[in-house]
C-alpha cells in the first residue's frame, strides 16, 4: 500500500507541475466581458439573395482570409477570427482601443478601381430618356407624392441664390426676389456656374420640371466637366431613381454614375458629387503590390501611396499616356474618393490623395488594400463591446466573491468534517489547480458566466467529496474496520458520483453545442470543472486519506 | 459534527400536500406566463440576445436622475432605461431594432442623443450590445432545441444507466424545475438573455444531480437483499433519510458560495445568480417532494416486475395495479439488466 501511495503521490504531484506549467506558459485568457473589447458577428451582405450557396461559401472563406490578414496588420493581440456555419464570421478583438476605428477596418470591401470620367456631353443625351422611363416606372402621382425631394432642387436653387447675394453682403439684392438676384450674381466662377445654369434650367421648365423631368432637376452641373452637383436633400431620392431596375437598364451601356465619398460646400449649401465614369475599371485593386500611407511633402495632407504590379504599371502607363489632360477617377467600394487631372504618363508609382481626412484614414486605407479586397460587403449582424473599466469591476467582483465562496466552503467543510475536511480542502486545492491548467491547455476563455460555472462545478467537486464522506461515516456506523470502511465508502459512493457527473456534462456538452460567445465559455469551464472534479474525488481525495491513514495503526479511529 | 443523522422523516407520506404546494406554484408560474403574454406580448421579457436590438450600458462621472435622463431621451418616447450599480451612476438603455436597420446606425445614434444631451458630464459607454434580429430568433430556437436535446439526453442515460421509470420520474421532477423557473423569471419579467439560458440549463443539471444521488440510494437499496420485499414507500423514505445529510450540506454549500456571489459578485450576473439560488432550492425540493413521489405514482400505476414482487412478499403499501398485459415481459428485461449493472458496482 505504501508503495501504491508514493506512486499515487508522484502522479499527483506530475499533474499538478503540468498544470502549474500551462498556467504559467500560457496564462489564463480573459474573456471580452472580463478585459474588454468586441465581439462582432458579421455576414455577406447580400439582401436581395443573388449569390447562390456556393458563392456565398466561397465568398465568406475568402473574406475571412482578408479579415485575418487585416487584423494581424492592425495589430490586435490574440484576436479571434472564426467561421460559423456557412455564411458568418466571428471576429473578437480584446482591449483594442478605437473600436470605431477597427469596425471600418473589417468592414471595408476595399474595392479600388481606377476609371476615367467621361464628359456630360457623353451622358446628357440619355437624360431625357431615364427621366421618361423613371416617370412610366413610378407614375407621376407618386412622383408628385415624393414632394419634398423632387421639389427640393427648384426651392434649393432659390436659396443658393439668396445666400450666394447676400454673401457678397448686397441685401438688397436678395430682398428684390429671385430674377435679380440671379442676375447679380457675381459670385465665384464655380456657383456663377452652376447657379446660371440651374437657374436657367428651372426658369425654362418651370414647376412641374421636377416631375417630368425627375432626375434631371436634382442635376446640377458643377465646374468640372463630367461631374453633377447633388443637393445633400435630394441624394436620397436620386439614389431611389438610379436604383429602380428599369432606370439602370436605360443607362447608356459604357457609362456609370458614382457618388463621391465626401459631401462638398459651395457657398453655404451641402452637395454631393456624381460622376460621370467609364463603365470598365482599368485597373484594379488586384493589381495592386503595395500601399502605403505618407504626407504630401507639399500640402502636408495624408495621402496613399501605391505600387501596381509590373502588368498593372504597363497598362496605366497606357491609359494614362493616351489621356493626358482627361480626369482620372480613383473609386473606392463603389465612391469616388478623388479624381485627379492626369497630368502626364503615369507608372507603377501612384498616390491617392485623402483631402479631408487624418493620417490615421490614410494608414487605415493603406491596411485594407495591402490586405486586399473583400469578395464582397459584409454586413455587422452582431456587435457587442465591453469597456475596459467594466471589465475590470467584473475581474474584481468575481475574484473577492470567488474567494469568499471558497473560504464559505473551506469552512463549512472543516467543521463538518474535520481531519477529513481538512483532507478534502487539499483535494480542493488541487482541483482549483486542475481546472486553472485545463482552462490553459486548451486555451479557454474566462467569462462571466465562465466564472459562475467554475463555482458551481466547485460545488460539484464538494458534493463528491460529501458524498464518499457519507458513505465512511455509515459504513463506520455499521461497525467496519477503519480500512474497510474507507476502502467501501469510496466503492459505494461511485456509482452516485458517475451518474451525477455525467448527467451534467450531458447538459454542459448540449450548452457547448447550442451556444455561442459566453454560453459556450461556460460549457467549457462547467466540463473541464466536471471532469476536474471526478478525478479529483477519486482519486486525489483518496489518495490524501491513504495518506492519513498510513500514519496511523489500524485501529486508531478517524476523524470524519 | 452530524446534522440530520438518524432522520426517519416520512417524506413521501406529506407528498399530497408536495402536489398542492407544486401545483399552486406551477399555477402561479402559468398565470405569470399568459399575463406576460397579454401584457407585454411575449411569454418572457425576451432580452436583446433573442429579440434582437439595441443595449447601451453608460456611466457618468456623478450620480445622475435616472427621470433627468429619461426626459432627455425623449420622455414619453424615450426608449427603455434601468439604473444598475448601487452608485446610480450607471443605466442600461434599450432601443428595439427597427426592421432592415444596420446594427451600426443604432449605436451611434443612442450615443450620439446621451453625448448631446450631457456635453458637460463625462460619460464612460461600459458596454454595448447590438444584435440583428435575424440572430435572436435564431438564438430563441436554439436556446429552445437545447433545453429539449438535455431532456431527452438524460433520459435515454438514466434509462439505460437506471431503469426507464427512474429517467421518467427523473425528467418529471426537472420539467417541475424549469417551469418553475420560467414562472420565476416571467413573474418578475426578469430579462432574458444569453447567460439566463446558461442559469436554466445548470438548474437543470443541479436538479438532476440531486435526484441522481437519491435515486443511486433507491437502486441500491433496491437491490441490496431483501430490498424488493420492502414496502416501496418505506425504501424510497429511507433512502431519501439516508441521502438527506448529503443533501442539506451540498445544497447548504452552494446557496453558501451562490449568495457569495449575489451580494460580491456585481450587476452583470446578479439576474443570472438569482436564477441559480432559486433552482437549488426547488431542485433540493423536487428530488425529495417530485421525484421521489413520481417514482413510486409511475410504480404504481403501470406497476412493474418489482412491485408486483414486493406484493408478493406480503408487504403493505400503495397498491398497484395489475400490470397491463403484454408490458411485464419487457420490463422484466429492462429491470433484469439494471440490476446487473448495479449488481456489478456493488
Amino acid at each position: 500500500m505504501l508503495k501504491s501511495l508514493r506512486g499515487r503521490i508522484i502522479f499527483i504531484a506530475v499533474i499538478l507541475g503540468i498544470c502549474g506549467y500551462y498556467i504559467y506558459a500560457n496564462g489564463l485568457k480573459l474573456g471580452l466581458d472580463l478585459q474588454g473589447g468586441m465581439h462582432l458577428v458579421v455576414e455577406i451582405d447580400d439582401p436581395d439573395g443573388t449569390l447562390t450557396d456556393e458563392a456565398r461559401a466561397d465568398a465568406i472563406d475568402r473574406a475571412e482570409t482578408v479579415l485575418r490578414t487585416r487584423i494581424d496588420e492592425l495589430g490586435v493581440e490574440e484576436p479571434l477570427i472564426q467561421k460559423v456555419g456557412s455564411d458568418r464570421i466571428i471576429v473578437e478583438l480584446a482591449g483594442i482601443s478605437d473600436e470605431n476605428q477597427a469596425k471600418d477596418v473589417i468592414r471595408r470591401a476595399a474595392f479600388l478601381e481606377f476609371k476615367l470620367v467621361r464628359s456630360w456631353v457623353d451622358f446628357a443625351p440619355d437624360l431625357p430618356r431615364i427621366d421618361r422611363v423613371i416617370v412610366a416606372t413610378l407614375g407621376a402621382d407618386s412622383l408628385s407624392s415624393l414632394g419634398r425631394d423632387v421639389q427640393a432642387p427648384t426651392s434649393s436653387i432659390e436659396e443658393l441664390l439668396f445666400g450666394a447675394a447676400s454673401e457678397e453682403g448686397d441685401s438688397a439684392a436678395a430682398a428684390e426676389g429671385g430674377a435679380e438676384a440671379e442676375a447679380d450674381a457675381a459670385v465665384g466662377p464655380e456657383v456663377g456656374q452652376v447657379a446660371q445654369d440651374e437657374a436657367a434650367e428651372a426658369d425654362a421648365e418651370e414647376d412641374d420640371a421636377s416631375v417630368l423631368s425627375p432626375f434631371t432637376a436634382l442635376l446640377n452641373q458643377g465646374s468640372e466637366d463630367g461631374v453633377y452637383l447633388v443637393s445633400e436633400e435630394d441624394v436620397e431620392a436620386a439614389e431611389l431613381f438610379l436604383s429602380i431596375p428599369e432606370v439602370q437598364r436605360a443607362m447608356p451601356r459604357d457609362i456609370s454614375l458614382q457618388w463621391g465619398m465626401d459631401p462638398v460646400a459651395l457657398t453655404g449649401r451641402i452637395y454631393r458629387q456624381l460622376y460621370v465614369l467609364n463603365e470598365d475599371a482599368f485597373i484594379t485593386g488586384q493589381m495592386l503590390e503595395n500601399a502605403v500611407s505618407a504626407r504630401d511633402q507639399q500640402f502636408n495632407t495624408p495621402q496613399v501611396q501605391f505600387e501596381l504590379s509590373r502588368r498593372g504599371g504597363r497598362r496605366f502607363a497606357e491609359v494614362t499616356g493616351q489621356n493626358v489632360g482627361e480626369f482620372l477617377a480613383i473609386v473606392l467600394d463603389g465612391e469616388v474618393v478623388s479624381a485627379p487631372v492626369i497630368r502626364d504618363r503615369i507608372g507603377a508609382r501612384g498616390q491617392i490623395e485623402l483631402g479631408g481626412s487624418t493620417l490615421q484614414e490614410a494608414s487605415d486605407l493603406a491596411l485594407v488594400l495591402r490586405a486586399g479586397a473583400l469578395p464582397a460587403p459584409l454586413r455587422i449582424m452582431e456587435e457587442r463591446t465591453v469597456g475596459p473599466s467594466l471589465g475590470q469591476d467584473s475581474v474584481d467582483q468575481g475574484r473577492v466573491a470567488g474567494m469568499i465562496g471558497l473560504v464559505l466552503v473551506v469552512l463549512i467543510m472543516c467543521t463538518y468534517y474535520r481531519v477529513a475536511g481538512i483532507l478534502s480542502v487539499f483535494a480542493l486545492g488541487v482541483y482549483v489547480v486542475l481546472v486553472l491548467g485545463g482552462l490553459a491547455m486548451f486555451g479557454a476563455t474566462l467569462t462571466v458566466p465562465g466564472i459562475a460555472g467554475l463555482i458551481l462545478s466547485v460545488g460539484m467537486a464538494v458534493d463528491a467529496n460529501v458524498l464518499i464522506f457519507e458513505r465512511i461515516r455509515e459504513e463506520l456506523d455499521a461497525g467496519r474496520a477503519v480500512r474497510t470502511a474507507v476502502e467501501d465508502g469510496f466503492g459505494n459512493a461511485l456509482s452516485a458520483i458517475v451518474d451525477a457527473n455525467l448527467t451534467t456534462l450531458i447538459t454542459a456538452l448540449i450548452l457547448f453545442q447550442f451556444g455561442t460567445g459566453p454560453v459556450r465559455g461556460f460549457a467549457v469551464t462547467l466540463s473541464i470543472g466536471i471532469l476536474a472534479s471526478f478525478f479529483t474525488a477519486l482519486y486525489v481525495t483518496r489518495s490524501f486519506f491513504f495518506m492519513y491513514l498510513s500514519r496511523k495503526r489500524a485501529t486508531d479511529p478517524i476523524s470524519i | 459534527m452530524r446534522l440530520f443523522g438518524n432522520a426517519r422523516y416520512r417524506f413521501i407520506e406529506a407528498r399530497r400536500k408536495a402536489y398542492v404546494f407544486s401545483a399552486l406554484v406551477l399555477a402561479v408560474a402559468l398565470a405569470s406566463m399568459v399575463v406576460n403574454i397579454v401584457a407585454i406580448g411575449s411569454w418572457q421579457n425576451y432580452g436583446v440576445d433573442f429579440t434582437g436590438g439595441s443595449l447601451v450600458q453608460v456611466r457618468f462621472d456623478e450620480t445622475m436622475d435616472a427621470a433627468e435622463l429619461r426626459s432627455a431621451l425623449g420622455g414619453a418616447q424615450a426608449p427603455p432605461i434601468t439604473s444598475i450599480g448601487n452608485e446610480g451612476n450607471e443605466f442600461v438603455i434599450r432601443a428595439p431594432l427597427a426592421e432592415d436597420r444596420e446594427v451600426e446606425a443604432v449605436a451611434l445614434e443612442i450615443r450620439g442623443q446621451i453625448q448631446g444631451a450631457f456635453p458637460n458630464s463625462d460619460i464612460e459607454v461600459v458596454r454595448t450590445e447590438l444584435v440583428g434580429p435575424k440572430i435572436g430568433a435564431e438564438l430563441q430556437q436554439k436556446a429552445a432545441l437545447a433545453i429539449l436535446f438535455s431532456f431527452a439526453l438524460t433520459l435515454v442515460y438514466l434509462a439505460i444507466r437506471f431503469e426507464f421509470r427512474f429517467g421518467v420520474a427523473a425528467v418529471i421532477a426537472t420539467v417541475h424545475d424549469s417551469l418553475i423557473t420560467l414562472g420565476f423569471l416571467a413573474l418578475f419579467r426578469v430579462e432574458i438573455a444569453l447567460p439566463t439560458v446558461a442559469a436554466i440549463l445548470t438548474i437543470i443539471g443541479y436538479s438532476l444531480n440531486d435526484t441522481i444521488v437519491v435515486f443511486d440510494r433507491v437502486r441500491e437499496n433496491l437491490n441490496a437483499k431483501g430490498g424488493r420485499r420492502e414496502d416501496p414507500v418505506a425504501l424510497v423514505n429511507r433512502s431519501i433519510n439516508e441521502t438527506l445529510p448529503r443533501t442539506v450540506l451540498t445544497s447548504g454549500t452552494t446557496l453558501g458560495v451562490l449568495m457569495a456571489l449575489l451580494i460580491f459578485g456585481g450587476a452583470v450576473i446578479r439576474d443570472f445568480t438569482t436564477v441559480l439560488i432559486l433552482g437549488v432550492m426547488v431542485g433540493t425540493y423536487s428530488s425529495i417532494f417530485v421525484a421521489s413521489p413520481a417514482l413510486l405514482e409511475i410504480q404504481r400505476r403501470w406497476g412493474s416486475k418489482d412491485l408486483v414482487e414486493a406484493q408478493r412478499g406480503g408487504s403493505r403499501g400503495p397498491v398497484g395495479r395489475t400490470p397491463p398485459p403484454g408490458r411485464p415481459r419487457k420490463r422484466k428485461k429492462r429491470g433484469r439488466k439494471g440490476r446487473r449493472v448495479a449488481g456489478a458496482r456493488a
